[in-house]
Formats: structure tokens, sequence, C-alpha cells
């Protein structure tokens, strides 16, 4: 199978090109993008990524691979077609090869204050919610902050300093609708400028790359509508 | 919070409510006249005169006028500050954007007034 790979150091190259690589790989075989991967960096240790858990949990080993964003390690090999040209997350500085520099990503992150804010009088033992209060969080808290929704959406691209981004504002509204939070009011006043939350233009780039299935428009429209109905 | 100087609206919400009222207002005024036009069948410039004579109408011209100039100086001001990272281009270019919506204004205003 053909592979074609972003290199790019920038201590020793004067600009990115793409390595083509050749691996046999046995027919019917179930393996992942990522396992391919490292046995590319057996033929070419100098190849670099990130990853840790191998099972889409930790969200290391995001990239952009045949155009689309996704997790190396829980993409099949039979699912992408050949050659299979992966590049790393786009819009973020390349620190080497497919390793982006995320600190923009998670500084809107930071931004959104991704911790709960309660000033009423601490309960004898813990905050309660009801099952319902509960199922609110659904869809939202397991967001891994893999980047694949934030750096595929031209908003974030073109903004990332403004525009919160797709997987800030899913954490922003999950913060929002918790029923122990207290800052609701603070939390949108902070959100209610011309980029963080309405930059978004609804293209969905986010919910098409997803890994974990999320839906941040559908996040970016209750906050809309939270704006509205605290402005209007 | 990000802080904005040469956007129309005070906030995010404002811009965003501005834009859709706006478009709605357009978009009756385009049905309105596109409805004068068929339903006049020869339209003479005396019956477009008689037409914007009505004080119906110079409100109506007005607040679509209006709606044009501030959805213009949104959406262009969004794309200036989506596409033109170079701060000296997008000033030039928001300037006369701004020129041009609040010049575009004024010559509406004394065109409806003398009729
Ligand atoms: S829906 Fe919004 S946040 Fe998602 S990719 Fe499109 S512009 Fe970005
Ligand atoms: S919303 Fe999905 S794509 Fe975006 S960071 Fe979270 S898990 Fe990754
Ligand atoms: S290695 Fe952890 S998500 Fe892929």
């Amino acid at each position: 199978m053909k592979f074609s790979i972003y290199r790019y150091n920038p201590e020793t190259d004067k600009k990115p090109y793409m390595q083509e690589f050749d691996l046999e790989v046995p027919e019917g075989s179930d393996m992942m993008l990522l396992d391919a991967m490292l046995l590319l960096k057996d033929q070419d240790a100098t190849l670099s990524f990130r990853r840790s858990c191998r099972e889409g949990v930790c969200g290391s080993d995001g990239m952009s691979i045949n155009g689309k964003n996704g997790l190396a390690c829980i993409t099949p090999l039979s699912s992408l077609k050949a050659p299979i040209v992966v590049r790393p997350l786009p819009g973020l500085p390349v620190v080497r090869d497919l390793v982006v520099d995320m600190t923009q990503f998670y500084k809107q992150y930071e931004k959104i204050k991704p911790y709960l804010i309660t000033n009423d009088e601490p309960p004898a033992k813990e905050r309660l919610q009801s099952p319902e209060e509960r199922a609110k969080l659904d869809g939202l808290y397991e967001c891994i902050l893999c980047a694949c929704c934030s750096t595929s959406c031209p908003s974030f691209w073109w903004n990332p300093d403004k525009f919160v981004g797709p997987s800030g504002l899913l954490q922003a509204y999950r913060f929002l609708i918790d029923s122990r939070d207290t800052e609701t009011d603070e939390r949108l006043a902070d959100l209610d400028d011309a980029y963080s939350v309405f930059r978004c233009r609804g293209i969905m780039n986010c919910v098409d790359v997803c890994p974990k299935g999320l839906n941040p428009t559908q996040a970016i429209g209750h906050i809309r509508s939270m704006l509205l109905k605290r402005g209007v | 919070m990000v802080a904005t100087v040469t956007s129309l609206g005070r906030s995010g919400l404002h811009d965003w409510i501005i834009q859709r009222l706006s478009a709605v207002i357009m978009l009756a005024y385009t049905l309105y006249l596109t409805y004068f036009v068929i339903s006049t069948g020869d339209v003479t410039a005396a019956a477009w005169q008689a037409l914007f004579a009505t004080t119906f109408m110079k409100v109506f011209s007005l607040l679509a006028l209006g709606s044009i100039v501030m959805h213009a100086w949104i959406g262009l001001w969004i794309v200036s500050t989506d596409y033109m990272p170079k701060l000296a281009i997008r000033m030039i270019f928001q300037a006369f954007v701004i020129i041009m919506c609040l010049a575009l204004m004024i010559w509406g205003i004394q065109i409806l007034w003398s009729i």
C-alpha cells in the first residue's frame, strides 16, 4: 500500500515536502492507520507524530487523512483509498512533520473557563444533579480535545486568536447548561462579541469530522439562543 | 470577549439580529416592488413617480435603504476581518465601505426627499 506523508523539519528543511512510503499490508487486514504509521516509522525513524492511547481516547493523533481530519488510531486502512495522503492538522503551526503547535487551540479552551464555577454555599456532601439535569451533558462531555473539528473550520483558520472554535464552544455550552454552575450570565457576557461565537457560519465541517460523533454546530446554536434570550 | 471598534453593532448578537432583520426588510421590499411592476403592466414614469410619492413608499424605501446599508456594513466588515489579515489594507477597505454606506444613505434620502 502506498503512502504519501507530509514531512517538515523547520531546523533543516527550507520547506515542507511529501515523502512516499510503501508498506506490505496483508489481504483482509484490519490494521488501523496508526499501526501502519508505526511500521513506517521503522522504515524511517525520523518520521514524527503524536500518539498515546491508540484507541481513540486521548486525542493525540489527530491528522488530516486523505484530506479529512481524523484520529489515525481508529481509522481502518481498509476504509482508505491508496495512496493514503497524511498531513498535519490544517491551520496550526507545524512543529515537525505531523506534530502541530496546539497553543492557540488550548488558549481558546482556557478562555471559556472549562471548570465549574459555583458561588453559592458549598453543600455538606456533594452538589447533586437530577438524572434529567445530568442528561443534558451527554454529547458534550465526551469531547477529547483532539482539535479535528477546530482545525477543519475555516472561521478558526482565519481568526484562531478570536473565534473560540467548535471544540471550545462545545465545552462552553457544556458548562453553560450545567445545573450546578452559577456563572451562566458572566459566561454568556464573555461570548457576546462579534467573533467568539458569531464567527460560526454553520458550515458543519466540525460535525463532519468529529471522531467522537459530537455535534458542535448544535451546541453553538444553543449558545446563540441563550444569548438571544439574554439580550432581547 | 473580543473588543471591536469598526463593527456596526455593539455586540455579536446585535450585528446578528440586524443582519437577519435587514434581510427580511429587503426581501419584503423586493417582493413589493416586483408585485407593483407585475400588477401595473405598463410601468410609465408617471406611475413610478406616483408610487414613490406616497408617504408609505417613502418610509418603506428609506427602511429598505437603511437595511441595505447596514447589511452591507456588517457583511463586508466580516469579510474584511476574515480575509484581510494586513492591517493597512483592512483599514482602508473598512473606511471605504463605511464612507460608501453613509454616502449612499445621504444620497438616498436626498432623492426620496425630492419626489
Ligand atoms: S459549523 Fe461553525 S464551528 Fe463548525 S466548522 Fe462550521 S463555522 Fe466552524
Ligand atoms: S468536538 Fe470532537 S473533533 Fe472537536 S475536539 Fe472534541 S472530540 Fe475532537
Ligand atoms: S492515539 Fe489516543 S486518540 Fe489516537
